[in-house]
C-alpha cells in the first residue's frame, strides 16, 4: 500500500489493520515516534494527519492511506522548526523520550491557535505525559515559539 | 567540609581521585578499537581523547536518562581541558569494569567522579602544555591552554589541540599528584549552563533510544509473562500464535519464583517480523499456569499485616536518650501512622533489549542503568566468557530505577540464541506496570512527644516494609541499613530521645528500587509528623523544622547509637548529617514562597525538607481552598554542594517535583491474587500538563563543598509538603498515598451526605 509519509510517497507491504506508528517504526524506519503506551494516553506516539494531531499508536494504516502524514522527522529538513528552536534553547528535555510527541502536539496547537492561553495550552497538551517533569518549560518554549513574551521564565541556555 | 580547607592530598581522595595515579590504562582497546585507526590520536586515559583534526572526544561511562550526564561529563572535561565546547563530542561507553562503577543509580555520578572526571580532562591539558612546550623549546611555565590552543605568555604563538595531539601521544602520562585542577574562581563551565548535548538530536527526532536500533533481520518479541512471580507453565496451545502473520517461534523461558534476583521472570516468548505481528501473536496465546504460593497475595490484606509489624517492636537501629521514658513525661503525645503502597517507576521508555548473539559471542543494545551488571547476567544466562559479551548503551527513556534490573537484556539474548537471529525484547506498558521490580510497600508507626512549650522532645519511629534485600536473599526480612538509613537513622533533629525500629515483612512480587527509594516513604512520614506535631503544639510548622534542624554543628555519627551506619556509600566526615544545611534551604525555599505572607492571607501552604543522598531540599507546595484543592505552586530550594551544570540541577529538582506529586497524588500499584490490578496509564495515572501547578520555582545554594546527590533529592520532601499544604486546605489529615482518590471520596461522601 501507498502512503504519503513527510511529502513523499512510501509504498510498504504491511497489513492495513497495523498501526501506523508499527508501519512507521519498524516498516519505514522512521523511529523518531515513540512507543510509550499503546492506547492513545501518553501521546509519545503522536504524529500530524493533514496536520492534525493523531495518536499513531491506535490509528490503522487503512485511516491514513489517502492522508499526508507528518512525523518529527519531516517537520524541518534542519531541525530549525520555531518550536524545535525554542525546545533547545530552553533545553526543555531531560531523557527526550516523550518530546517527539510534545513537539508535534505542540505544533498541531499553534497551527490551531496562533498565540494561545494557557488554559488552550493546557487543554493541547494534557494528552502528552512526561514522567521527566517538564511541562513548564514546554510551556515557555510553547510561549517562546508563539512569539509571546508571557514575562514568564525566561531563562535561555547559550 | 570545604574544599579549600583541606590539603591537596585530602582533597584528592575526597574526590575519590587515587593517591597513586588513575589506573585506567589496562584497556586502551575501547579507544582504539571503534574509530578509525586514525595515527597520531592522544588518549592519555579512556575518558578524554583529541583527535589531529582537534575533535576531543569526551567518553561518557555512565548512562544518560534523563539528568544530563552526558552534558555534565563533558563540561567537567572540557573545563579541566580549556577545550572549546563546539569541538567537544561525547561517546558512550559500553559496559567494562575498566571504566569504573557504572551502576547509574543512587544519585553517584557526580558525587563519585567529579575528582577523577576532572583529573583526566587535567591530565590531558598538561600533557597538551607539556608537548607544546617541548615543540617550542621553552618553559613549560610560560604556556597556558586556552579555548582548544596552548598559548606562549612570551611571544604569542600558539598551537591548536589539534596539532599537539600527535606529540602529546608520544609522552609519559604523569602521576595525579604533579597535576593541578583549576581552581573555583577560574571556572568557565563548571556551575554554569550549556545546551543538552543530544538537544539538537532529540527535537529532530534522531536520538537513538533502546528500540531505535535496527539490525537487517532482526526479529522482534514480546514476553507473556506468569500473572504472579514464580507461577509455571502447565501447558500452552500457540497453534492460533504460529499461524498469525509474521510470527516466526514461540518459545518458552523457564520461571523464576522469589528471590529472583536479576534473572527474568520467565514466561512465553512470541518472535516475530516485526512489533505488531508479535502482539498480535501474543494476543491469540492460550496458557494454562501453575499458581504459585504468591497468588495468594493481596495488598489491601498485606496492609494490615504491615500494620501489625511496625506495631510491635522491632530491631532497634537507632536510639539515643530513652525515648519511653521521655514520652511517658511528655505533655503531649501525637502517633501517626502512614502507608505508601507499592508503585511502578513507569518511565516513558518501557524496558527494551536488541542481542544478538552469534556462536558464543552476544552484543546487545539497550538502555540499561548498570551495563556492567547486564553483561554479567547475559554471560552467565548464556554461559559465556563474559569478555565475549558487549553491551552497548543506548539513551535511557527514563530509568528511575527499573532500567538497573537488567532481567529485559537476558530475555532479549535468550530469545536470539534460540531463533538465530537478533532478537529485540519490547516491553508493553501493561508489561511494565504488571511485572517491574516495584517499589516497596510500607506501613510506619511513629510517636511523639511535646513538653509545655510544645517543643519535640522524643521522636519513636517504626518503618515495616519488605526490604530491597528479599528480591536476592530468601533469608532477607528485615530493613536494609541502608534503607534505614534513608531517611530514619539519619534524622538530622535536635531531639534528645529517638528510637528507630525496623520491622520484618516478607516480599510478593519483586521489590526494587525507585527514584529516591526507601526516602520515599520515610520522606513522607517524617515530613508530615512534624507537620502534626507542629499542628498538636499550635506551632508555625516553618518555626518548627528550624528548632528541630538548629543543631549548629554536624550530628556526631558515633553518639547517635546507630546500629548498622550507613552514609550513602560516603565517608562520614565527607558528608556528615548537618542540620544546618537544612535550615539553609527552609529558610530559603519559604522566602522564595512568601511563607509568612501566605500563612498570614489564609492560604494553604505545606512545608516539607530532607536530607538525601548527601544533598538537602526543602519544599513548599500552595494549594487553593476548594473542597478539592488545585495544585498553584510549588517551591523547592537544594543544597547539593558544588554543582556541575546549573541548568540541569534545576531540570532535575522541577522534575523531581511533578514525579513526587504523581506519587502523592495519583500513584497505587495495588495487587490482588498476586496479580497487578492496573494496566496502562487509565487505572495508574500520572501528574499531566494540566494538574501541574502553574507555578513551580526552583532554586540552588551555591556551595563549593564536596558535590552531593542532584537527580533524586528533590523527590523525598514533595509528598508531605502535599500532605501538609492539603491538611491547611481542608483540616484532613492524610497518612497514606495517594492523596488524589481519598479527596475525591471525601467529596463525593460530602455531597451524599448533603443530599
Amino acid at each position: 500500500m501507498k502512503l504519503n509519509i513527510n511529502g513523499k510517497s512510501v509504498d510498504i507491504d504491511a497489513d492495513e489493520s497495523m498501526p501506523l506508528l508499527w508501519a512507521l517504526r519498524d516498516i519505514i524506519g522512521l523511529t523518531g515516534t515513540k512507543y510509550g503506551c499503546g492506547m492513545a494516553q501518553c501521546g509519545a506516539c503522536v504524529v500530524h494527519a493533514d496536520g492534525a494531531a493523531i495518536r499513531s499508536c491506535v490509528t490503522p494504516l487503512k485511516a491514513v492511506k489517502d492522508r499526508m502524514i507528518t512525523t518529527i522527522e519531516g517537520l524541518s529538513p534542519t531541525g530549525e522548526h520555531p518550536v524545535q528552536k525554542a525546545w533547545r534553547e530552553h533545553n526543555v528535555p531531560q531523557c527526550g523520550y516523550c518530546q517527539s510527541g510534545q513537539i508535534m502536539s505542540a505544533v498541531a496547537l499553534l497551527a490551531k491557535h496562533p498565540h494561545p492561553t494557557d488554559e488552550q495550552i493546557d487543554r493541547s497538551m494534557a494528552g502528552n505525559i512526561c514522567r521527566c517533569g517538564t511541562y513548564q518549560r514546554i510551556r515557555t518554549a510553547i510561549h517562546d515559539a508563539a512569539g509571546q513574551n508571557s514575562g514568564r521564565d525566561s531563562r535561555k541556555i547559550k | 567540609m570545604m574544599i579549600q580547607q583541606l590539603s591537596r592530598r585530602d582533597f584528592l581522595t575526597a574526590l575519590g581521585v587515587g593517591v597513586g595515579g588513575l589506573t585506567l590504562t589496562t584497556n586502551m582497546a575501547f579507544v582504539n578499537a571503534k574509530k578509525p585507526q586514525a595515527s597520531g590520536v592522544f588518549a592519555p586515559n579512556l575518558y578524554v581523547s583529541i583527535a589531529p583534526t582537534g575533535w576531543v572526544t569526551v567518553v561518557v561511562h555512565r548512562s544518560e536518562m534523563g539528568q544530563g550526564i552526558r552534558t555534565s561529563i563533558a563540561m567537567l572535561v572540557a573545563e579541566e581541558l580549556n577545550a572549546d565546547w563546539a569541538k567537544v563530542v561525547v561517546r558512550q561507553a559500553p559496559g567494562d569494569a575498566a571504566f569504573g562503577d557504572q551502576n547509574t543509580d543512587g544519585s553517584r555520578s557526580i558525587r563519585r567522579f567529579y575528582g577523577p572526571l576532572r583529573m583526566a580532562g587535567a591530565t590531558a591539558r598538561e600533557m597538551l602544555i607539556s608537548a607544546a612546550a617541548k615543540k617550542w623549546k621553552v618553559a613549560r611555565k610560560r604556556c597556558v591552554a586556552k579555548k582548544h590552543e596552548v598559548v606562549d605568555a612570551v611571544t604569542g604563538k600558539t598551537l591548536g589541540f589539534g596539532e599537539l595531539a600527535p606529540l602529546a601521544a608520544k609522552l609519559k602520562v604523569p602521576k595525579s599528584e604533579a597535576v593541578e585542577l583549576k581552581p573555583r574562581s577560574a571556572f568557565q563551565i563548571i556551575g554554569k549552563s550549556k545546551p543538552l548535548i543530544d538537544g539538537a538530536d532529540i527535537v529532530r527526532g534522531a536520538a537513538q533510544f533502546g528500540a531505535d536500533i535496527r539490525l537487517s533481520g532482526m526479529l522482534v518479541a514480546v514476553i507473556e509473562r506468569p500473572p504472579a512471580v514464580g507461577d509455571e507453565i502447565v501447558s500452552i496451545d500457540d497453534s492460533a500464535t504460529l499461524a498469525s502473520s509474521g510470527v516466526v517461534k514461540v518459545v518458552q523461558l523457564p520461571s523464576k519464583n522469589l528471590p529472583t534476583g536479576f534473572a527474568p521472570l520467565g514466561g512465553v516468548a512470541v518472535i516475530a517480523k516485526n512489533t505488531w505481528a508479535a502482539l498480535r501473536g501474543r494476543k491469540v496465546l492460550k496458557i494454562s499456569w501453575k499458581p504459585s504460593e504468591h497468588r495468594s497475595y493481596n495488598s489491601r490484606d498485606y496492609r494490615r499485616q504491615l500494620e501489625v509489624s511496625a506495631a510491635a517492636p522491632g530491631e532497634v537501629a537507632r536510639d539515643q536518650g530513652d525515648v519511653t521514658k521521655a514520652l511517658a513525661k511528655a505533655k503531649t503525645i501525637v502517633r501517626a501512622d502512614y502507608y505508601v503502597p507499592h508503585l511502578a517507576q513507569a518511565p516513558m521508555e518501557p524496558p527494551v533489549a536488541l542481542a544478538w548473539v552469534q556462536g558464543n559471542r552476544c552484543e546487545v543494545w539497550a538502555s540499561v542503568q548498570t551495563p556492567q551488571a547486564a553483561r554479567e547476567e547475559v554471560a552467565q544466562a548464556l554461559a559465556i566468557p563474559l569478555a565475549n559479551v558487549t553491551i552497548n548503551v543506548t539513551l535511557l527513556g527514563g530509568g528511575f530505577g527499573r532500567k538497573s534490573k537488567p532481567d529485559f537484556v537476558t530475555e532479549a539474548a535468550l530469545l536470539s540464541r534460540s531463533v538465530g537471529a537478533p532478537v529485540r525484547v519490547q516491553w508493553t506498558r501493561t508489561d511494565d506496570l504488571r511485572h517491574s521490580f516495584f517499589h516497596t510497600v510500607s506501613a510506619q508507626h511513629v510517636e511523639g512527644g511535646l513538653d509545655e512549650h510544645g517543643r519535640v522532645v522524643a521522636w519513636h519511629h517504626r518503618t515495616a516494609f519488605p526490604t530491597i534485600g528479599g528480591t536476592f536473599n530468601a533469608k532477607a526480612r528485615s530493613p536494609g541499613a541502608s534503607e534505614l538509613g534513608m531517611g530514619l537513622t539519619d534524622l538530622p533533629f535536635a531531639i534528645d530521645n529517638i528510637r528507630v525500629e525496623g520491622c520484618d515483612a516478607s516480599p510478593h512480587v519483586r521489590i526494587g528500587w525507585m527514584r529516591s527509594v526507601a526516602n520515599i516513604y520515610h520522606g513522607f512520614a517524617v515530613g508530615s509528623f512534624v507537620d502534626e506535631l507542629a499542628a498538636a503544639a499550635k506551632r508555625d510548622p516553618k518555626k518548627m523544622w528550624l528548632e528541630l534542624c538548629s543543631q549548629i554543628s554536624p550530628l556526631e555519627m558515633s553518639k547517635l547509637g546507630i546500629a548498622r551506619p550507613w552514609n550513602y556509600g560516603e565517608k562520614d566526615a565527607n558528608h556528615p548529617i548537618d542540620p544546618r544545611r537544612l535550615s539553609t534551604v527552609i529558610e530559603r525555599v519559604c522566602e522564595r514562597a512568601s511563607w509568612n505572607k501566605l500563612r498570614a492571607q489564609g492560604r494553604a501552604v505545606g512545608l516539607a525538607a530532607h536530607r538525601s543522598f548527601a544533598s538537602y531540599v526543602a519544599t513548599v507546595i500552595e494549594v487553593s481552598r476548594e473542597p478539592r484543592p488545585r495544585l498553584l505552586a510549588a517551591h523547592s530550594v537544594i543544597d547539593a554542594g558544588q554543582i556541575v551544570s546549573h541548568d540541569r540541577v534545576l531540570a532535575q529538582l522541577e522534575g523531581a517535583i511533578t514525579f513526587g506529586l504523581s506519587i502523592a497524588v495519583h500513584g497505587e500499584i495495588s495487587i490482588a491474587s498476586g496479580q497487578v490490578e492496573q494496566s496502562n496509564f487509565h487505572d495508574y495515572p500520572m501528574m499531566r500538563m494540566n494538574e501541574v501547578p502553574a507555578v513551580i520555582d526552583v532554586d540552588i545554594v551555591d556551595s563549593s563543598r564536596l558535590p552531593g546527590g542532584v537527580g533524586e533529592p528533590g523527590v523525598p520532601p514533595v509528598t508531605a509538603a502535599y500532605a501538609n499544604a492539603i491538611f491547611n486546605a481542608t483540616g484532613k489529615r492524610f497518612r497514606s498515598l495517594p492523596i488524589g482518590p481519598q479527596l475525591v471520596n471525601r467529596l463525593a461522601n460530602a455531597q451524599r451526605a448533603r443530599k
